[in-house]
């Protein structure tokens, strides 16, 4: 009998917490997402069955989950923007968000999600909106499954793909993000984790940090991008096992680090980028067991680079491994591996006898007089480099990896 | 006028010279495609041996040949044949045989390792440049009636193409570097076979780092069909243009 009344209350308590469930579908009685809305009350569950359901500029302001079977459609017909998020504790899963206004005086988007905490975004598609998933003011939300593909318009028309502005703790994982501006941007957000997003073919850059402090992304792809990732103006941002990938171009790169402290770079593949990673003004970054594989310049180091670590790194296949503007102060490369090293290891220990200095003679010419390109891989270039090789004169005196390894480092 | 490249190509079949270069070649490349995992590295390095190697030999083995047949050539210039006749006869025979040399010692590793556009590209340029430096050789040879001098000649000729015109550019670049160049570069490239044929290669294989900021230019002309076009055109005129001359100098020579 006591066993009956605790069973009883507990399963009046669930449904209690649980709220109802209201289901929208083209043939139940509630019609449109609007009156779904209004007719809920605190932690109800919202249920939309497949179907295309108008919805401009609906506004969220209580606790809801909303859940969409065989992706039901949020229309906003080019009006406004689609679904405006103003609550705690709302789920949102399985739902397709379509045709957002467009506009350069507003920032229209998909869905926007404004001074709210405990939000979880998942398994939603975004078709044809000009901002896709729009976090601001916001606090401890998941986007997690979502794909958005940019509404072509060319490159000066495209919002972005998921926007952070004024964040803290948002996790972002698993998403697909094409053809936008950029497909992820974080402005003043803090805390942040991002994983196993794949960002391709966006217009500016795949990944975007703006004054962005104590953020990690990690195991996301970055392929065919204006530019792959840009990190600028932020501190302590920890990038692990991601790849750069084909960013090709007249200014791409595949990481682009400016104005950047504390900054850890580990683990990460750089391939056939037009640049694998330029840094400006950075200090205390630590780049640490990288690939950079078939690059046209693996590493772009500025001269107002301080404090730099560069250890355990690949350098294989590429075009030049290094470039700089002028000399470097302080910053150090060891234990790197390189392919153009021609040194020696006497005494076995797997370490390069001779110092191997990245940086050669053309590469220094060709950022003096950028018409140089024309005698690439010439002959006399050849001869030039290995006399600037014996007697170094010209290229930088300090970018040098006195410890350079004679073997590539293996990764799993 | 297909006779006398016939009787051409059994003679320098006969003197094995050539075909210790295809072998050569075969050994070389065999080993580079099959030391190197990488095959576009593979590719660079074959690159440097046709852009040195490839006109050196091409240079050599021709003013020799052509100052061994010498009294071949006077036993010809005998006979009621036209001195045209002679001179282009000669000179297919001779670019028939090395260009036969270079794609089997060379085109049989690129087909069988890397068989792709790079690849094809590669091939090309090294025939246009045995052709184009055949026909310099035997500018030299004919100019000159001394075989030292003409032996000398066309290595200063193949020294000058490898080695001092690039030379020569850096300095214009670096004095000129302040002025837009970009079509004077083009010029300046279209003036020694061998940067043409670098950098017909160089579109296939550098394309990402050439498409930096500079490398736009060379990227929208050379990277075009219609610079391929112009690169396969301006190689041809290296074929024939010291080759025109050099009939010239020969119709009125005095043997």
């Amino acid at each position: 009998m006591k066993t009956f009344f605790v069973s009883v209350s507990l399963c009046l308590f669930i449904s209690f917490s649980q709220g109802r469930t209201i289901i929208l579908s083209p043939t139940s009685s509630t019609k449109t997402f609007h009156d779904a809305v209004n007719a809920a009350k605190d932690f109800d569950t919202i249920l939309i069955r497949a179907g295309v359901y108008s919805c401009i500029n609906e506004t969220i302001n209580k606790p809801l989950t909303i859940i969409g079977e065989n992706l039901p459609a949020l229309d906003g017909q080019l009006k406004d923007e689609v679904l405006v998020v103003m609550s705690d504790n709302v789920n949102i899963n399985g739902i397709e968000i379509r045709n957002s206004k467009r506009g350069s005086m507003k920032d229209f988007s998909g869905l926007r999600v404004f001074k709210s905490r405990n939000v979880r975004i998942e398994n939603c598609t975004l078709n044809n909106t000009y901002f896709g998933i729009y976090l601001s003011d916001s606090k401890s939300v998941l986007v997690k499954k979502c794909k958005s593909k940019g509404a072509n318009y060319g490159k000066s028309d495209t919002g972005n793909g998921i926007h952070l502005w004024k964040c803290d703790s948002i996790t972002i994982e698993d998403n697909h993000l094409e053809g936008h501006r950029d497909g992820i941007y974080l402005e003043f957000a803090k805390h942040c984790f991002m994983q196993n997003n794949l960002c391709e073919k966006n217009f500016r850059y795949g990944l975007h940090f703006m004054f962005s402090d104590n953020d990690t992304y990690e195991n996301n792809t970055f392929t065919n991008n204006g530019t792959g990732v840009a990190v600028m103006y932020s501190k302590g941002v920890h990038m692990f096992n991601n790849k750069f990938e084909n960013n090709w171009g007249d200014a791409s790169y595949g990481l682009l680090l400016k104005d950047m402290t504390n900054g850890i770079i580990r683990g990460n593949t750089f391939e056939n980028n037009t640049v694998g990673v330029t840094m400006e003004g950075g200090s205390n970054m630590r780049f640490e067991k990288n690939n950079f594989f078939k690059n046209g310049y693996a590493i772009k180091v500025m001269a107002n680079c301080r404090l730099d670590t560069f250890v355990r790194n690949n350098f294989s296949g590429n075009t030049f491994d290094a470039s700089t503007n002028g000399e470097l102060q302080e910053n150090l490369f060891e234990n790197n591996y390189w392919d153009k090293y021609e040194g020696y290891d006497l005494n076995r220990d797997k370490v390069g006898d001779i110092p191997y200095r990245p940086v050669s003679l053309y590469s220094v010419l060709v950022e003096q007089m950028p018409y140089a390109v024309m005698l690439m891989r010439s002959f006399t270039i050849d001869l030039l480099n290995r006399a600037e090789k014996n007697i170094p004169s010209i290229v930088p005196e300090t970018f040098v990896d006195d410890k350079p390894l004679m073997h590539l480092i293996s990764r799993k | 006028m297909l006779k006398i490249s016939k009787y051409v190509i059994y003679d320098i079949l006969r003197s094995k010279v050539l075909i210790a270069y295809t072998l050569f070649l075969f050994a070389v490349s065999f080993a580079l495609f099959s030391l190197e995992t990488d095959g576009a590295k593979s590719m660079v390095s074959l690159l440097s041996i046709v852009l040195i190697i490839v006109p050196l030999i091409s240079v050599v083995f021709t003013t020799t040949y052509f100052y061994n047949a010498y009294e071949f050539i006077e036993l010809l210039v005998a006979q009621p044949l036209s001195r045209n006749t002679i001179l282009l006869g000669e000179f297919f025979g001779v670019a028939i045989s090395m260009t036969a040399a270079f794609l089997i010692g060379i085109g049989i590793p690129v087909l069988i390792y890397s068989p792709n556009a790079t690849g094809g590209v590669l091939l090309l340029s090294g025939v246009v440049l045995t052709l184009s430096f055949i026909s310099i050789a035997f500018f030299a040879s004919v100019a000159m009636r001394d075989k030292a001098k003409g032996i000398g000649m066309s290595l200063l000729l193949w020294f000058y193409f490898a080695v001092i015109y690039d030379a020569i550019v850096l300095g214009i670049l670096f004095s000129f570097s302040d002025y837009p160049l970009d079509k004077a570069v083009i010029a300046l490239a279209s003036l020694n076979p061998i940067d043409m044929a670098r950098i017909m290669v160089l579109m296939k294989l550098d394309i990402s780092a050439l498409m930096g900021f500079t490398g736009a230019v060379y990227k929208h002309f050379f990277g075009s069909s219609f610079g391929l076009l112009y690169t396969i055109a301006v190689m041809l005129v290296w074929i024939i243009l010291p080759l025109i001359v050099s009939v010239r100098i020969f119709k009125k020579k005095n043997l």
